[in-house]
């Protein structure tokens, strides 16, 4: 129990942004129209690409000489990169039909 | 803390803010296209803040900017080149693919770190007081190390099955007790986690990987069985999975730019999920468990809908439409294959002319992804106000001479009303048989995506028009003109 409440209290802002994220997260779709529901996906798709900063970070990190380390680096950075520019752009043509007939 | 770091965690603050910023924007017709180039514009600042200004705990730079640099350009081009390239109608696999790509780059990064803490484990440190978890930061990193490799790599094999799935290079497959083995990977999975956490890090490798090909197997079988109108379901769930996943490399690192978008995408995602449940009148749960597929099959032996349909012949068709004054269409899957928006477009088009009153009824999980038949015909420059919603031409269709269903079939299946064997049994459904008369374009008589019969084709206020959606439109188009 005591290491439980040492361990929260060691990461409490952590916890405290994924408390309020979910709550923020639910907010911001819970007002979002049927009609864009696909483009929203899609844009939260390219969001959650942000898991690039991570394989940005293991890649630098990586030491020269691991070659494993900085195949498997190389490839994540190469696939969180799709996840985003795919995402965005996939996102900005969806949306472009949308406000293409106005 | 020096000068570098604080920057670098304004630029993350203020990504975060551009991710909730774009997320809110994306919520409105009017704003959603600049809300999608805000979230990007937030993204670009947090990816060159990290390589600029990234620090470690011992103040170093990162380093291998070759690689960085090469891996971006990579997927950079490969991105925006596939991403421009798809059509209209691939969209929904393209989305999966991404996202199965975030996927697989969670697991990547979980993978690494491991091999970090397995390589820097000192095992004197624990000689005296025992290797305990809470006792750790190995620990707790190793729990999140776990769940984004687990999340990551369920998310990645899932997304490509979809991909299959959607682009029609794999059917459906089910097995008797499916579910049990669903559930004993999962369960052996767990397992595996708390053994490595538990275990010294250099006794667990096997383990590792073990937990790793189980959790990719787990994607596997739970998407392999689930079809028809619960894939959308399925691709809004695991886009939530990898936001989760995102969020874990978020907690890895102290790095809050991760956690929020990935927090973010992660609620947002499972709220939008259990929305599209509901549309269906389907509980997450019995998706999760994958047992569409299976009692689909079961349904359409049993009560298969029987009796004899008739077919009308173009001119009927195009004279019945242009004689009426309310004209619903119903567009479904068939019309984004047939790549017909734009024929049913001009066809609406000239209608109007003639002084018909014609409208578009969505249903919610048309399509292969909410919102699907609402892209499409968006992009045949159909006008916005004449898409209407299920809830709100319900109650219009007894007032309506003539629905043209276009390549749909299970969001018309009078079934989900009236039979409760059905798999789609209490599912809303367009209401076309209020209307006067309901012509039908299919292809053939085969079912639909959910694999089941539909009455609604042997009613007598139904016709057939059998033929690919875009030709018998274009022809349709011709009839109504000579008239």
């Amino acid at each position: 129990m005591e290491q439980l409440l040492t361990w929260f209290t060691q990461h409490q802002d952590m916890i405290y942004i994924v408390i309020l994220m979910i709550f923020v997260g639910i907010e911001v779709i819970g007002r979002v129209p049927g009609v864009l529901h696909t483009p929203l996906m899609s844009g939260a798709n390219a969001i959650h690409g942000v898991v690039i900063i991570g394989a940005i970070i293991v890649m630098g990190n990586a030491d020269a000489d691991d070659i494993t380390a900085l195949i498997l680096g190389f490839l994540a950075v190469i696939l969180g990169t799709l996840n985003v520019v795919g995402g965005f752009v996939v996102t900005d043509r969806m949306l472009e039909m949308f406000n293409k007939k106005k | 803390m020096n000068i570098m770091e604080s920057l670098l965690l304004l630029i993350y603050l203020i990504a975060s803010i551009t991710f909730i910023l774009g997320l809110k924007m994306l919520s409105n017709p009017k704003t959603a296209r600049n809300g999608n180039v805000v979230a990007a514009v937030g993204m670009a600042l947090a990816i060159a803040g990290t390589i600029a200004l990234y620090t470690d705990a011992s103040g170093d730079h990162l380093g291998n900017h070759i690689w960085i640099f090469g891996g971006l350009a990579i997927g950079g081009v490969i991105g925006t080149m596939s991403a421009k390239n798809v059509k209209m109608t691939a969209m929904p696999q393209m989305v999966s693919i991404f996202n199965g790509m975030g996927g697989a780059c969670a697991a990547l990064i979980s993978i690494i770190e491991f091999k970090h803490i397995v390589h820097d484990f000192q095992p004197e440190l624990y000689a005296g007081g025992g290797y305990t978890y809470f006792s750790t930061l190995d620990g707790t990193s190793l729990l999140i190390i776990m769940a984004g490799l687990i999340i990551g790599s369920v998310s990645f094999t899932g997304s490509m099955i979809a991909w299959a799935k959607l682009d029609g290079r794999l059917n459906d497959y089910a097995f008797n007790g499916q579910h049990i083995v669903n559930i004993l990977l999962l369960l052996v999975t767990i397992g595996l986690t708390a053994m490595i956490i538990i275990l010294r890090p250099e006794e667990t490798i096997t383990f590792f990987y073990a937990a790793l090909a189980l959790s990719a197997m787990y994607g596997i079988l739970f998407v392999l069985p689930i079809g028809g109108a619960d894939m959308p379901v399925v691709i809004s769930l695991l886009n939530s999975f990898t936001g989760i996943a995102a969020a874990c490399g978020g907690f890895l690192y102290d790095n809050t730019a991760m956690l929020t978008g990935g927090i973010l995408v992660g609620a947002a995602g499972t709220l939008l999920t259990v929305l599209m449940c509901n549309a269906m009148n389907r509980s997450l749960l019995n998706v999760l468990i994958g047992s569409f597929g299976g009692s689909a099959q079961a349904g359409a032996s049993g009560s298969g809908a029987q009796g004899n349909y008739k077919e009308m012949s173009l001119s009927d068709a195009a004279v019945l439409m242009s004689y009426s004054s309310k004209v619903v269409i119903v567009p479904g899957y068939g019309l984004a294959v047939a790549q017909a928006q734009h024929a049913c477009h001009e066809m609406e088009k000239i209608l109007t002319e003639k002084g018909v009153q014609v409208t578009y009824a969505i249903h919610p999980v048309a399509g292969r992804m909410p919102g699907h038949m609402n892209v499409l015909l968006a992009e045949a420059d159909v006008p916005y106000e004449k898409l209407k919603e299920m809830e709100e031409i319900n109650d219009e269709f007894s007032s309506v001479d003539a629905v043209l269903v276009l390549g749909a079939n299970d969001v018309v299946n009078p079934a989900a009303k009236t039979d409760p064997t059905s798999p789609i049994y209490g599912m809303p459904i367009l209401d076309v048989e209020s209307a006067k008369h309901v012509i039908v374009n299919k292809r053939s008589m085969k079912p639909g995506y959910a694999g089941i019969e539909n009455e609604l084709f042997f009613r007598p206020k139904t016709s057939m028009l059998f033929g690919d959606s875009k030709k018998v439109l274009q022809d349709l188009i011709a009839e109504i003109k000579n008239l």
